[in-house]
């Protein structure tokens, strides 16, 4: 073969690969949203469920997820972020360094499974959290924490040194050039670690199975057991209930997810364009 | 008549690490004048420079000999105020670093980090700023326009305004023209001519022309050792040393 046709062949294959990923995409999207769409209505959405899932909506499952989201964020990012800040801006690359980032690898490695068993054990059982939106919220934190802290420390390290010199000669201290120009300048990047942290974690079943429960009333107090739509969907699906109601429910979750990457989209856009 | 001397380096060595890369300095930087550094590049121009406000500090492994007085302190020492040393003064670097900010915004960072808050100080500040660098008149009415949108040579105006908001005593420019055209250069040359009426500026250069326009003196480093210090006239038509002849005349460089 001559290294012309070499080429060819291969640029082929990898169009060819980029097409089946993208067809793959949207037979998934396509089966979910044709069996998922026609079941749901507002009432679907506004009712809680009732009788295990078999009628009723699945409005307490949006709330427990959402719940379940907000803790583990308001857990995850302030101490991915700070982690990321701290790698970069405070410590010398070397020994710690090292052994930190080392650590995040293996904490992204832990099959989630895992994750959900160690926190059943540690947050629910041994601290008594019980099954709880607390539970599943720092379980799904430690979950996303490597996502978080990778994304944070890309986007830290891509702000121009330069702005620290000067901030360094303006008399400014570290830490006020930690919070007036790098973080500002590093949002987009943590954004998108967030969202992506927020993608995993909405569709996440293993680890919010066993900390954050599958009791199907609303959530309110945060030592309160919920159901995820993940788990939800998992458990319709797996146990045979309601078929009809499982496909909805994974359409409303491909549909959240759709939607917070778009939005996510137009925000870090627009947040790019407010500094040009 | 004594002469008012500013800084002044006494037997000041730098290593970086095992490198000895500044060797012995003696100059003496007289206020209200300016003062260029020229020779081949690597042989610790910026590295002086930036031995006079220590942001040197920042990279690891920086060891310092001798002594480096400002207004008769030695800055070299430990217990020396970082910031307020590095707020009387400051700094321009090479390329033109504008926040990604607005001009206003870039302007009043940093009286906002020393704790200024009054916006009427601070609108006074950036209208007193600007005008120094003479871009009062053309963006009066724009500064809440992103920095960025400005020319080469309009960002590294503001960037020598950004620091004159902190009312510094000596401003240091380490070739401040080399991003810019010849024509903004130039610009920015008669700009170091005025600036030295308030302050003291000490210039890098790679450009021999810059150094004879603008300067009362320079100084000639080669291979971590100032070869000649002197009056800019003497330097570039009656050197003392062989090799300042050969530099200024480009024999090399
Ligand atoms: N951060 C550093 N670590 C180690 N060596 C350095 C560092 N910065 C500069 N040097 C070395 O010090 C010498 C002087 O550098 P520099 O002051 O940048 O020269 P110039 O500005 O005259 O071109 C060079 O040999 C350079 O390699
Ligand atoms: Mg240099």
């Amino acid at each position: 073969m001559t290294p012309r046709r070499a080429e060819h062949v291969a640029i082929g294959l990898m169009v060819s690969g980029a097409f089946l990923a993208l067809a793959i995409l949207f037979f998934i999207i396509a089966v979910i949203m044709i069996k998922g769409l026609p079941h749901i209505t507002a009432r679907f959405l506004l009712d809680n469920p009732m009788d295990m899932g078999r009628a009723g909506g699945i409005f307490s499952t949006i709330v427990s997820t959402v719940y379940l989201l907000v803790v583990s964020l308001v857990i995850a990012i302030p101490l991915g972020v700070g982690t990321a800040i701290y790698l970069t801006e405070y410590t010398e690359e070397g020994k710690i360094t090292k052994i930190v980032r080392f650590g995040t690898e293996c904490l992204a490695g832990v099959p989630s499974i895992i994750l959900g068993l160690f926190g059943f054990i540690l947050f629910v059982i041994k601290l008594g959290f019980g099954w709880s939106v607390l539970s599943g919220g720092i379980s799904l934190a430690i979950m996303i924490l490597p996502v978080i802290i990778r994304t944070s420390e890309e986007a830290i390290k891509s702000v121009p040194q330069a702005f620290r010199d000067v901030n360094e000669v303006l008399g400014g201290s570290k830490w006020q050039g930690v919070t007036r120009l790098v973080l500002p300048n590093a949002a987009p990047g943590i954004l998108t670690g967030v969202i992506l942290s927020v993608g995993r974690g909405i569709g996440e079943t293993a680890v919010v199975i066993f900390t954050l429960g599958t009791s199907l009333r609303t959530p309110f107090s945060i030592f309160d057991s919920g159901r995820s739509m993940a788990v939800h969907f998992y458990i319709l699906a797996r146990e045979g209930i309601s078929m009809d109601n499982a496909y909805a429910t994974a359409a409303v979750l491909v549909f959240s997810i759709l939607i917070i990457n778009i939005f996510s989209y137009y925000l870090m856009h627009k947040f790019v364009e407010a500094r040009r | 008549m004594t002469v008012d001397y500013t800084l002044k380096a006494e037997g000041f060595n730098l290593f970086y690490g095992e490198f000895h890369a500044l060797k012995n300095l003696n100059l003496s930087i007289k206020r209200n004048t300016v003062t260029a550094l020229i020779g081949p590049s690597g042989c610790g121009k910026s590295t002086l420079l930036r031995s006079f406000n220590r942001m040197n500090d920042l990279i690891p492994g920086v060891k310092t000999e001798g002594a480096i007085f400002f207004d008769g302190e030695d800055i070299t020492k430990e217990t020396v105020n970082l910031v307020r040393l590095r707020q009387k003064i400051g700094m321009v670097f090479q390329r033109p670093n504008p926040f990604p900010l607005s001009i206003r915004d870039n302007i009043t960072f940093g009286p906002r980090v020393m704790g200024e808050k009054k916006s009427d100080v601070l609108d006074e500040i950036v209208e007193d700023s600007l005008k120094r660098v003479g871009l009062w008149e053309v963006l009066k009415e724009d500064l809440n326009r992103n920095a960025l949108a400005l020319s080469d040579e309009q960002q590294q105006r503001l960037c020598i305004a950004r620091l004159l908001a902190v009312k510094p005593e000596i401003v240091l420019m380490d070739e401040p023209c080399s991003a810019l055209d010849p024509i903004a250069t130039l610009r920015i040359e008669e700009l170091m001519l005025e600036l030295k009426r308030r302050y003291t500026v000490v210039v890098v250069t790679h450009n021999m022309q810059q150094a004879a326009r603008v300067s009362d003196e320079t100084g000639l480093m080669y291979l971590g050792e100032l070869v000649e210090f002197d009056k800019t006239k003497k330097i570039f038509t009656s050197p003392s040393q062989k090799i300042t002849e050969d530099y200024v005349t480009g024999k090399f460089g």
